[in-house]
């Protein structure tokens, strides 16, 4: 039986709302066993990596890495390669594009770096448009290809997915200190002598990679669920990036997890889900901060009369904090 | 720190003959600067004449075109370990949510490779003398709430910390009080000038106004019309030498307390009337961007 025809039989038959029945109905099958294993993979890169994105404000960046995926596997089917390489090669090419604009000498990504983003993400689309149109007869794919499929996900893109995924998971551990230290004090990393630009070029073939990755769960146009949501959500509960990179992970996992089992049962498609869970965590997490915010909150800012304490552990440094 | 030996009875900065040259126009020429170490001196100068660009070439991130920099014996740029730097400010991204602890942790091993091991030894040093010039610049309080959310005074203060964590022997501070109030520029300027005095750190500040950091200062740098003169701040901070080097017009006033007030400088009047804020952030030192 095909994924889609035992899909149908299942999700007609419907969920018996006992955990562990429609659990062990659900993963009998082996797409969805592959779609689980894909899923967590992405969602665990996702996380991490979108985390950084969040704090380097390249969301734009991302999001055009993704939608550059789409024409990538159009036109490989269109050309009959497979779909994975082709989401891999547009993201790639279009990183190595972003990462060509020149940054303003100050380090601020300039207004100019927006618009060559926006170029290209418009003339990519156009271009996959024109793919599809090309290959004729794809109407159904088009669909999976933007908002996502968890059906047929073969063993050998799970495997394409984890070794991708631990390489750039690999590249992230080495360079990752610098990495954030040029993200948040670009100047006084260039001082210490981080190589600023070139660790800006491999976080966007990094991104690129990932883009790529998720947009095979999520479609292209809905990879923002995974890479900015668990990430932005993250940032809003906590500054610490340890517990921060954590917590975007586990909200990653949640909610990939949850949207598949719902996705399976429910005729609509995964990257909807994938969106509506990760849109209402991040709500969440907007809505739990403001919540705290008041009680977070110093009576008072002590700047002003900070001098003469200042001097005073000046003088007496080592003692305890105050 | 065993160069100590060697390079401690050295200037911690001699510029000999020194040329800055930057998109085809100098900077500033024939420079012949020592500072001595554990020295508190002031880079002043009106806006574009090169303040931050000494500091660069100091640092060795901008080159010499003639001449000769030594920054603690050595050529610019291998004194690394041994030199805090705080670039001229910028302010943090009001959204940036990164605690000010981890912002002077990237100070002492930010630019390392590779993932650090948690439970090691070195993770606890760190971290003591990270808490360490935390106290030192009394930032305590705050350094655990994300750095955007931070007033501008504790942010310098943080970023000073930053500085320091290495145990620097020299100090380059591009504008520290620059956009803060009038209550933090003396908090802050009080602050540098006891780390300067008790750690025996040379410390090198640019700054637009002599006035708050006047009374601790060992020496002054003016920087004005490509030239450089310097010299302890009585020598330096006159109507003669204003003067000349600006090539019109300057008056220094000597204030009841022994302050020194210079007026007429063709720039830096206006400057502080107003209309100042961060805009000029851009259209200062115009060198490196061209």
């Amino acid at each position: 039986m095909s994924p889609h025809a035992a899909h149908t039989v299942a999700a007609l038959a419907g969920p018996v709302l006992d955990p562990v029945v429609d659990l062990r109905r659900m993963l009998a099958l082996h797409f969805m066993v592959n779609a689980f294993r894909a899923g967590t993979i992405v969602a665990v890169l996702a996380a991490v990596v979108g985390w950084l994105m969040v704090l380097r404000r390249q969301s734009f960046a991302g999001h055009t890495l993704a939608v550059v995926s789409f024409p990538g596997a159009a036109a490989a089917i269109w050309l009959g390669v497979s779909a994975t390489a082709g989401y891999f090669a547009g993201s790639i090419v279009a990183a190595l594009v972003i990462a060509l604009v020149p940054r303003s000498a100050a380090g601020r990504p300039g207004s100019q770096e927006s618009a060559v983003i926006g170029t290209v993400q418009a003339f990519a689309l156009a271009c996959g448009a024109l793919f599809v149109s090309l290959y004729g007869g794809f109407l159904d794919g088009i669909t999976g290809l933007l908002f996502g499929s968890f059906l047929g996900v073969s063993d050998g893109q799970v495997l394409a997915l984890g070794a991708v995924a631990v390489a750039v998971l690999v590249v992230l551990a080495a360079i990752g200190r610098p990495l954030l230290f040029a993200t948040v004090d670009g100047p006084v990393a260039a001082a210490r002598g981080v190589p600023t630009r070139a660790l800006s070029v491999a976080f966007l073939l990094l991104l690129g990679c990932t883009a790529a990755e998720v947009s095979q769960v999520t479609g292209a146009l809905l990879v923002f669920a995974l890479l900015v949501m668990p990430a932005a959500a993250a940032q809003q509960l906590t500054a610490r990036p340890v517990v921060g990179l954590a917590l975007a992970v586990g909200f990653g996992l949640v909610v990939v997890w949850v949207s598949l089992s719902v996705a399976f049962w429910s005729p609509w498609p995964v990257g909807f889900w994938v969106s509506t869970f990760g849109f209402a965590l991040y709500l969440g997490a907007i809505g739990w901060r403001a919540a705290t915010a008041r009680y977070r909150r110093r009576p008072v800012r002590g700047t002003g009369v900070a001098g003469e304490r200042v001097r005073a552990r000046a003088l007496s440094s080592g003692a305890a904090g105050a | 720190m065993a160069e100590e030996v060697t390079t401690g009875t050295g200037p911690a900065v001699r510029l000999i003959d020194a040329t800055v040259r930057l998109g085809g126009r100098d900077i500033w020429s024939h420079v012949d600067l020592d500072i001595d170490p554990g020295t508190f001196v002031a880079v002043l100068g009106p806006n574009g004449a090169g303040k931050s660009t000494l500091v660069k070439a100091v640092l060795g991130v901008v080159p010499l075109a003639g001449g000769r920099l030594e920054v603690l014996g050595r050529p610019p740029g291998e004194g690394g370990r041994d030199i805090g730097y705080l670039p001229q400010r910028r302010s943090f991204d009001p959204g940036m949510r990164v605690r000010g602890v981890d912002v002077v942790r990237m100070g002492a091993d930010g630019d390392r490779w590779g993932l650090p091991v948690p439970w090691g030894a070195g993770r606890r040093t760190r971290d003591a003398r990270v808490d360490e010039v935390i106290d030192l610049v009394g930032a305590t309080a705050y350094a655990g709430r994300p750095i955007g959310e931070l007033s501008g005074g504790e942010q310098q203060r943080l970023l000073i910390a930053q500085a320091l964590v290495r145990h620097p022997r020299l100090l380059l501070l591009d504008e520290p009080l620059d956009s803060l109030d009038l209550p933090n520029q003396a908090a802050v300027a009080s602050l540098i000038a006891d780390i300067s005095r008790e750690a025996g750190i040379t410390v090198l500040i640019v700054a637009h106004d002599v006035n708050p950091i006047a009374s601790a200062l060992d020496g002054v740098v003016y920087v004005a019309r490509g030239k450089a003169v310097s010299g302890t701040p009585a020598e330096v901070i006159t109507t003669e030498t204003l003067s000349a080097l600006y090539g019109t017009p300057i008056e220094v006033l000597t204030t009841s307390d022994g302050r020194r007030v210079v007026v007429g400088q063709p720039d830096a009047a206006s400057h502080h009337a107003g209309a100042h804020g961060h805009a000029h952030d851009h259209d200062h030192d115009h060198g490196e961007r061209r």
